[in-house]
Formats: structure tokens, C-alpha cells, sequence
């Protein structure tokens, strides 16, 4: 390939969402990369004005993927903001809710979204090649199809306490708006079971505990069962462990919060170490954004975007920072910062492999907390607490979506919202350089992306983008 | 038939929710209607070169285009260029592409709210300037003009919803496939009347709290969600209670209120989503095709009339008192 050549790659399929890439390539790598959130909504402007608890009805549409992330979002900053705290059982009913959509987005990343991939033509000759076919090719994979129904039955979950998937509005400042009886528990319970058969007949091929008990790459690599035993293949001989490593800083904000903390811890994990998470330590860079104002903390900032699109901006994307550095988000980040030992091991690892095995660890790890949640549900308590909409106050919630950290953080002045501002996982992880020309995290994990010959769209580019599992329309928002 | 399907200024949860489409899959469905997609963003192996060399082919004319989908509102702003939404890799907007396509397609389907009637991407300063495609609200006139006609001869097909059902959007494709899909069985708003010939109150699960006005008064109490908490159940249309979503629950079922997320401009009530607002203590908004002095009459006189059974249960989170049961005759 010419030196200096220059790849626009898009529309860019089977993420959430539109999105470009521009490439610098040279001599067969990406020399570097700028990512392009395309689309502007402008979600954080709709809300001005607007009653409190509007935010509930609205910012859950941000996302139709990450819908409940952004309705449990919403409704822990208006409580933050409120003073309001919800029943626990509320909140645990909340989480459950919170953990089936986290777990059927995995579910839907892997078969739909990043699997169809290795069922490509340009693999051929592979020995796995046929198996990919069979299993994954879009639209008519086996693996795909059977995934689709487990998912959607899952997801009755969602239906019987939530109404309806996406955009609920089940989940209030208080608790949830419906009760689940004795019966309404044990049904979840053989949904949940059905599930996890699936999990063990297909995706893991064995028992899920015994996924979650591998604690070393070398184990890992020794798995011989179900879908993941095919993507294991498939990573050793396309080199996805090398492939679209990042920088080794992981963001989460703890996921299922309950009486005793979070399910999946808070924290960050920093050059192989854990950290204290600060949250006032985050700003948001605007220098490469088609967005006009000033670096600022998300209490602070605000949404106004240039109509013009002037350079050097180049994405409606923010650049979010944590004391001034980009961080990656996901499940990875969050089971590394939990301190799984698969997880801490693949910490260094950091490429499309370690992405996408963070993902499968956490489906089997989550199933096992949904089946404690409702295990634990008590079918006589109160699920709503006492409260009234906030009136005045500020607050943040903190949640983590299946792709990672979401945050929310509003101002309440008169019952009215006079500031809200978003920064979800794809605008950590698909940010644009900052004021200091440091690029986001797949930025950064683009360059050195093999580019053969001929290719207008580089299937490397591809997994790596994909290992991600973006979410574009909550990029932006 | 071949399908194309775009996704504009939206959530992308249609597409999420046609996906818990069950008995069959969505795949599996299609495909046994003969329906194929040309494209799909979240679901076709075509990434990036060949997608845009298809998308120009269809444009020119030079493929045949069946069915355009398109998902999201269609983003006008900033100053009409359609710039806060360029398809990615094309250097054109989404707007300039859907004005494109459109003429091409035999059928033009609006999926979700956004896309129908610019939905909640439209809502408060609408800062996007985003429209549906032939509706802007609830007026003719979007994205599309007013008089736009797909080849078949039809408007823009309105699968409202927020999300759709997932059985409206197949159940729709199924129809067309089927040739079925007539200007008749499109109702005032173009939405396909199998499912906007119903409202949401038919089947609801508060009925017997509605027959006495035995009201919630906050979210997770049982009763009817009308008089206090915002619920327009009675005038949205939509089968949500006789279908039933994601394994047969629905908004009411579930414990908050019907936002008439069907209907154009649902995203800017004039007042909170789970409020109702009321003139003399009395709601504003009626049931459909219900005079008021006979509602106001029929309201007191069954409010009066409230079995302690129902009163108690609607101000409860469960049944704090079942039905009676009658002993042996």
C-alpha cells in the first residue's frame, strides 16, 4: 500500500448506531485513526426546562440498547438529587432489570454483531471456517437464531416486571412501579433456568461456573466446549489477542448496587494496579468536538453545538477524561477493576480477545447474580419507597451499562431540569483527541492495525472497532 | 421481496425490539415470507465499500427496491443541510439519502415514532430540526412531501410506536408481502389499522379500577392510572394489552401509565408524562368518542358506587382483598 494513504470507512454495521472511521495508512498498518460519531440528537438540550421527572420518559430513548442503563441512570440522579432513597427492594428488582439488559446486549454483541464477522469469505481455508459458517454467518447462523430466542425469552424478565423492552418506565427515584408476586418470582426463576440451559447446552458448552472459575490466560486457553471453545479458535490463528490492545486504563462505576455495595465493584485499575475512583476528576475536552464551550466537569458543562462544524473538531463526540486521561470502558474494565483473576490476567493483554472474553465471563457471572436477585426477592415487601419529585438539587447517578460507565448529572431548580448532561460508555471509549492531541481509546488501538492489500474496509479495523461493542446513539446522545 | 433498512435520527430500539419478535424469530418469519434484506445495519454481514456501492445502485435506479425501511427521525438542522446526520462514509446526509431512496421504493415504511412523526428525537427545542418522513408532528409534510407516493401508489407506511411492537413491524412487512397492504387498511395518521383500530384501555388490566374511577394516586398502587398519574390508555390506539409485549405484559400491566407513544407528538404532552393535568378537578383529556357530560355523570355516579374491594385494592401495590367467593348453592 502507498504511503499516506487515506481510508474513510463506513457506514460502519453492526454497531448501535452510524459510525465513520478515517484512517492514516502506511506501509500496510494504521498510522493513525479519527473516529466519527455522525449523528447529533442533542438529548441534553430537549431536557431544559423540562419537569424532573421527565427525565425518566426521555433519556431512556437516548438508547434503545442501553434503555434500562439510561432509565436506572436517570432515576439515581433525580434521587441523588432529591434525597429520595428507594425500597431495597425496589432496588434489587432494579438491578435485575438492570443485569438482563446488560446480559442480553452481550448476547446480542457476540452472535450479531461481532461473531458474523468469521463467516466471512476471507476466511476461507481457515479450519474453523465451516464451523464460523454454520454457526454465525449473518442472518442464517445457527448460533445466531438460537441466540435471537434465548434472548428474547430472557427478556420476558424485563416484561413481567418492566412492562415492556426497551424504554420502561418501571424504574422510579423510589423503587419499581410493580410488585412482583410469588408467583411472578418463581416464573423468572424457570425463565432464568431456561437460560442458563441455553448457556451451558450452546454459548459455553458446559457448566457456567466452570467458566467463571478459570483464573489464568493458560486455562482459558484449554476451554474445549461451545461457542466460546470456536472463538478461542478463531483468536489463536487471526492473532485477536494482540490485535487492537489498549492502554491498560479501566474505568467502571460498579454495577448493581445493593445494601452491601455493588455486585461489580467502583474503581479504576492503572498501569497493572487498582485506584481510587474520583468522580470529580472527570472532565469533558471539547477541542476536537463539533461543540462549542470549555473544558468542563459534566456538573458544569453544557451541549451547544457548532452549526458550522469547523476543524479541528471532527465528531459531535466529547472527549470525556479522568484526571486528564482517556480511560476504556466495559465489561472488561468492569472485571478487572472487580478483581476477577481471568480478568486481571487479560488486564495486559487489552485486545479485541481480552474484550471479547471479558463479555462471555461476565454473561456467566451475571447469571449467577440474577439468579441470587430474585432468589432473594420478597415477594410481600414494598417496592416503592415514599417520595416526592425533587424540586430542587443537584445530582449524579453513576450506573454501569453493558458497554461501561454511564453517568448522568443534573441540576433541579423550581421542579424544573436547568442542566443535564450524559457521558456514556462509547464517549469514553470513541472520544476524540483532546487538547493535548491524545486520541480516545480505539483511537489508540487502531494504529498499528494490519491494512492488506486492496482493502477498503480492513476486516483488522472491523474486529477491533467491534470489540468495543459501541454504542453511537449514546455516544453523542 | 427486498427490504432496505436505514437507521436515522433514532434509538435504534425499534430494531432492538423487533428482535424479541417470538414464534418465530424475526429471521425465521421473514424469510418464510419471502422477505429479504438487501441491508440491514445491525443485522447484514456489509460493511463500509459494498454498502455504499449498493446504496448508489438503488439510487440510480439500477437495483430494484422493494421495501425501504427507515428507522429514526430524519435530522434537517443544522440550517436544512441534514449535516447532524451524514451516512456515514457517504459525505451525504441521511436526509438527502432518504429524499433519494424513497422515490425508488415500491413500499416506504416509518418505523417507530421518530421516523413516523419525529418522536422524542423531535422533543423540547427539537435541536436537531428532525422531522418524521412524511409528517412533521401531527402535520402532513416531512422529510417527504405532503403528497409523496411510493411506487405502489401508497404514503409512508406509519408503524408508530416508541418502540414498535415487534409483531407491528412484521406483521406489516407480512401484509405487503402478501399484497394486502391497501390505502384502506391505513388509518387518518397512515398507521396500519391492525393494530391502531384498538386502543391501549382494550384489555387493560385496570378496567374493573376504570368502570369506578378507583384511581391510583401514585406509581406501583394498583388502580387506574387516568385521573392522577397521566395514563391515556383510552385514547392511545395501539393493541399493547390484547397482544401483550415481551411474553404478554404491556405500560399498564406493568404499573405506569400509557404515554401514547403511537400517536404524533406524544413527546410534548404540555404537561409531566405521569401526570394528569385537570381543569376544576376534573381530567381534560377524555376517552375517545365519549361525550363529556355523559363521562362526568357515568365518572360520579360509579366513583359512588365503589365496591370497598375495588376502592382497597386500588390504593394498594397487590390485592389487599380478593373477590369474594360464593359458598355452595
Amino acid at each position: 500500500m502507498m504511503s499516506g494513504a487515506r481510508l474513510l470507512v463506513g457506514p460502519f454495521n453492526r454497531v448501535e448506531g452510524d459510525l465513520e472511521v478515517t484512517l492514516d495508512v502506511a506501509e500496510g498498518r494504521v498510522r493513525a485513526a479519527r473516529v466519527n460519531s455522525p449523528l447529533f440528537r442533542g438529548f441534553e438540550r430537549m431536557l431544559l426546562g423540562k419537569g424532573a421527572m421527565d427525565a425518566l420518559t426521555i433519556t431512556p430513548r437516548i438508547c434503545g440498547i442501553c434503555s434500562i442503563s439510561q432509565s436506572a441512570a436517570a432515576a439515581r440522579t433525580l434521587a441523588a438529587a432529591g434525597g429520595i432513597t428507594p425500597a431495597p427492594e425496589g432496588e434489587k428488582a432494579a438491578a435485575l432489570l438492570h443485569a438482563v439488559e446488560n446480559v442480553a446486549d452481550h448476547m446480542t454483541h457476540f452472535n450479531l454483531f461481532f461473531m458474523p464477522d468469521f463467516a466471512r469469505a476471507d476466511y476461507a481455508g481457515q479450519g474453523w471456517h465451516a464451523r464460523a459458517v454454520a454457526r454465525f454467518t449473518a442472518m442464517t447462523g445457527t448460533g445466531l437464531h438460537a441466540a435471537i430466542e434465548a434472548r428474547a425469552r430472557l427478556l420476558h424478565i424485563v416484561g413481567l416486571l418492566g412492562g415492556k423492552w426497551p424504554h420502561t418506565m418501571a424504574i422510579q427515584p423510589g423503587g419499581v412501579t410493580r410488585a412482583p408476586t410469588m408467583r411472578d418470582k418463581l416464573r423468572m426463576q424457570a425463565g432464568l433456568r431456561a437460560f442458563r440451559a441455553y448457556l451451558e447446552a450452546q454459548m459455553f458448552g458446559a457448566p457456567l461456573e466452570d467458566f467463571v472459575a478459570l483464573d489464568s490466560i493458560t486455562a482459558l486457553e484449554r476451554w474445549t466446549t461451545g461457542d466460546v471453545a470456536l472463538f478461542l479458535e478463531i483468536a489463536a490463528t487471526a492473532g485477536l489477542a494482540d490485535m487492537g490492545r489498549g492502554a491498560g486504563r479501566y474505568l467502571s462505576f460498579g454495577a448493581y448496587p445493593g445494601p452491601e455495595g455493588h455486585a461489580f465493584a467502583a474503581g479504576l485499575w492503572v498501569n497493572g494496579a487498582p485506584a481510587l475512583l474520583d468522580p470529580a476528576a472527570i472532565t469533558e475536552d471539547l477541542s476536537h468536538a463539533w461543540m462549542l464551550g470549555r473544558t468542563a466537569h459534566p456538573a458544569a458543562g453544557e451541549t451547544v453545538p457548532d452549526a458550522a462544524m469547523r476543524a479541528p473538531g471532527y465528531s459531535w463526540c466529547k472527549a470525556p477524561r479522568l484526571g486528564g486521561l482517556p480511560f476504556e470502558t466495559g465489561a472488561l474494565a468492569r472485571q478487572v477493576v472487580d478483581g476477577h483473576p481471568l480478568a486481571r490476567a487479560l488486564a495486559t493483554e487489552g485486545g479485541v480477545r481480552a474484550r471479547v472474553i471479558g463479555r462471555l465471563l461476565e454473561i456467566a457471572r451475571t447469571q449467577g447474580i440474577m439468579e441470587q436477585l430474585v432468589a432473594g426477592m420478597i415477594p410481600e415487601a414494598c417496592f416503592m419507597a415514599d417520595w416526592t419529585a425533587p424540586q430542587e438539587g443537584t445530582g449524579a447517578g453513576l450506573v454501569e451499562a453493558a458497554r461501561g460507565a454511564l453517568g448522568h448529572w443534573c441540576r433541579i431548580e423550581g421542579g424544573r431540569i436547568v442542566s443535564y448532561q450524559i457521558i456514556a460508555p462509547t464517549t469514553w471509549n470513541f472520544s476524540p483527541r483532546d487538547v493535548q492531541g491524545v486520541p480516545g481509546p480505539l483511537e489508540a488501538a487502531l494504529v498499528g492495525a494490519e491494512v492488506r492489500a486492496g482493502e477498503e474496509t480492513p476486516l483488522a479495523v472491523q474486529h477491533i472497532v467491534r470489540s468495543f461493542d459501541p454504542c453511537m446513539v449514546c455516544t453523542v446522545h | 421481496m427486498n427490504i432496505l433498512w436505514l437507521q436515522s435520527g433514532g434509538c435504534g430500539g425499534c430494531t432492538m425490539s423487533l428482535l424479541c419478535a417470538e414464534d418465530p424469530d424475526v429471521l425465521t418469519l421473514l424469510e418464510g415470507a419471502g422477505l429479504e434484506f438487501l441491508w440491514h445495519p445491525t443485522l447484514s454481514e456489509a460493511s463500509g465499500a459494498p454498502v455504499r456501492h449498493l446504496l448508489e445502485d438503488l439510487r440510480m435506479g439500477h437495483a430494484p427496491l422493494d421495501i425501504l425501511c427507515v428507522e429514526g427521525s430524519v435530522l434537517r438542522g443544522p440550517n436544512g443541510t441534514g449535516r447532524f446526520h451524514m451516512l456515514s462514509g457517504t459525505g451525504r446526509s441521511m436526509l438527502d439519502w432518504v429524499r433519494d431512496l424513497a422515490p425508488r421504493a415500491a413500499h416506504v415504511v416509518a418505523v417507530g415514532t421518530c421516523a413516523t412523526y419525529g418522536g422524542i428525537t423531535s422533543a423540547g427545542e427539537n435541536p436537531s430540526d428532525a422531522v418524521g418522513l412524511q409528517y412533521d408532528g401531527a402535520h402532513p409534510g416531512g422529510a417527504l412531501a405532503a403528497g409523496f407516493r411510493s411506487r405502489a401508489g401508497l404514503p409512508v407506511i406509519n408503524v408508530a410506536g416508541c418502540p414498535t411492537h415487534p409483531d407491528w413491524v412484521t406483521e406489516t412487512l407480512l401484509m405487503i408481502a402478501a399484497g394486502e397492504m391497501h390505502a384502506e387498511a391505513l388509518d387518518p395518521y397512515a398507521r396500519p389499522r391492525f393494530y391502531a383500530d384498538h386502543l391501549v384501555h382494550h384489555a387493560c388490566p385496570k378496567n374493573e379500577f376504570y368502570e369506578y374511577k378507583a384511581s391510583a394516586t401514585r406509581l406501583s398502587e394498583m388502580g387506574c392510572m387516568m385521573e392522577h398519574l397521566g395514563c391515556i390508555g383510552t385514547q392511545a390506539v395501539g393493541d399493547c394489552n390484547i397482544r401483550g409485549w415481551n411474553g404478554g405484559s404491556s405500560c399498564t400491566r406493568a404499573g405506569y401509565p400509557c404515554i401514547n407513544c403511537t400517536a404524533p407528538e406524544f413527546e410534548e404532552p404540555g404537561h409531566g408524562f405521569s401526570e394528569t393535568p385537570k381543569f376544576a378537578g376534573i381530567p381534560l383529556g377524555l376517552p375517545s368518542d365519549m361525550p363529556k357530560a355523559w363521562f362526568m355523570a357515568l365518572a360520579s355516579l360509579s366513583k359512588a358506587a365503589t365496591p370497598p374491594r375495588i376502592a382497597a385494592n386500588a390504593r394498594a401495590d397487590r390485592i389487599v382483598v380478593p373477590p369474594s367467593v360464593k359458598g355452595p348453592k
